[in-house]
């Protein structure tokens, strides 16, 4: 049987060309020569496939001669026919793995020639391309070598011969955000019942559904005096006039309103509601103040307890709606309460 | 910014600094169950409260109990 084919891509400090001074070298192709990391690669993939060339590229060059380089990688791959492309692992080198990404992405697209690559996490180049081309995670250094030749060589071995390739913690890539259905064999509450009794046992257990990464903000200082203060309400309980004139979804929010209570002293059952989905809306559609205070707030407005209430508030649904979605309205109308010079904000959850 | 919420735990995961603790999911700032006014005592006594923190400097995410 013969072996299946591969092109391997490196740059210019993997072929052993130099550093940084050298990161300006052209793409070329070395026919029937396995190099550098190429080597720890034709190891792990037996008698099943081989290398029939590698390209090689400076980093600085691929980046800055962009369409250039991409051609003439591309008909290099294409001359070859190779059963998989495999680029790297370009660890924690950050033009490298953009390189990477580019051109494994490139070869899949554009030849339909099956790609891989690899690299460090925090590599830009894995955010970039990790849900267009199989990415292996690695260490941020070429240390890793070993363990990431020995996760890559597998994944491309199954590409390369158009295997089903499984989910990214049994094939090792970086989750690329694709879900398939499947019927698992054991049911939910069984396997939540496992995982809860590995956790209290504080064992290692693997969660199906993974949170998303929240970030941190350093406190403001605190506001010096709040009797002079502009204080406006925000919302994630999706208080919204009677009626709901956005149209604010009810779950997933894709939009916030920002609605004028300029004269209003109390919010009623005849003029404010909540267009949020995730609660029993009864007792708030009797009363919105339950949700967002407007009514104590002009009270300690007129006792001067505050300096002004702001005269919008805004609001949204935070049923199932996006961290990253949450993220952008807020940091929309964070804009517009600065511009007007506000000076504190509750912010109010269902 | 002070948050106010009633599942606090949610709040010190999603990174709020300044949060105050409030009723009930369904209303955080109010309680069917008293009569109006008591009602909005109740309201008040929670917005003061976040008026206070908002007044207090703080270092790490506090819950103003």
């Amino acid at each position: 049987m013969s072996k299946l084919k591969v092109v391997h891509y490196i740059n210019q400090f993997f072929a052993n060309i130099g550093g940084e001074e050298k990161a300006d070298y052209p793409a070329e192709i070395r026919v029937g020569e396995v190099v550098g990391p190429g080597l720890a690669l034709t190891q792990a993939f037996g008698d099943e496939a081989e290398i029939v060339a590698t390209i090689v590229c400076g980093d600085s060059y691929f980046n800055e001669n962009l369409d250039k380089a991409k051609a003439d990688i591309l008909a290099m791959g294409k001359e070859h026919q190779p059963d998989v492309f495999v680029a790297g692992p370009a660890f924690n080198a950050g033009r490298y793995g953009v390189a990477c990404g580019t051109i494994a992405d490139a070869v899949q697209e554009e030849l339909g020639i099956p790609s891989v690559t690899a690299m460090y996490k925090e590599n830009p180049g894995a955010d970039m391309f990790k849900q267009k081309v199989y990415i292996v995670p690695t260490k941020n250094s070429a240390a890793g070598m070993r363990a990431a030749v020995k996760v890559l060589a597998p994944l491309a071995l199954k590409l390369a011969k158009g295997e089903a390739i499984g989910s990214s913690a049994e094939d090792g890539y970086m989750p690329n955000g694709v879900r398939v259905n499947f019927f698992e064999q054991e049911r939910g509450s069984k396997r939540a019942v496992k995982m809860l009794l590995k956790k209290l046992a504080g064992k290692e257990f693997e969660t199906e559904y993974a949170m998303p990464d929240f970030d941190r903000v350093a406190p403001n200082p605190a506001v010096k005096d709040i009797t002079k203060a502009k204080v406006a309400l925000v919302t994630s309980g999706g208080i919204v006039p009677k009626g709901n004139p956005d149209h604010i979804e009810s779950s997933s929010a894709s939009r916030y309103g920002e609605y004028d209570i300029t004269g209003v002293n109390d919010l009623t059952a005849e003029t404010y509601e909540t267009a949020h989905g995730g609660f029993d809306p009864v007792y708030c559609n009797e009363d919105s103040d339950r949700v967002l205070p407007v009514d104590v707030l002009r009270d300690l407005e007129k006792e001067g307890k505050i300096g002004s209430l702001h005269h919008l508030f805004y609001s949204t649904t935070g049923n199932g709606t996006a961290v990253a979605s949450s993220k952008a309205f807020a940091a929309e109308f964070s804009k517009k309460l600065l511009a007007d010079g506000v000076d504190a904000v509750i912010l109010t959850s269902t | 910014m002070v948050h106010i919420c009633t599942v606090t735990p949610i709040s010190m995961t999603v990174g709020a600094n300044r949060i105050v603790p409030a009723i009930a999911i369904p209303h955080p700032l109010g309680n069917p169950a008293l009569d109006p006014a008591e009602e909005k005592d109740l309201r008040r006594h929670i917005v003061e409260k976040a008026l206070a923190a908002l007044e207090t400097e703080v270092e790490d995410q506090t819950i103003f109990d």
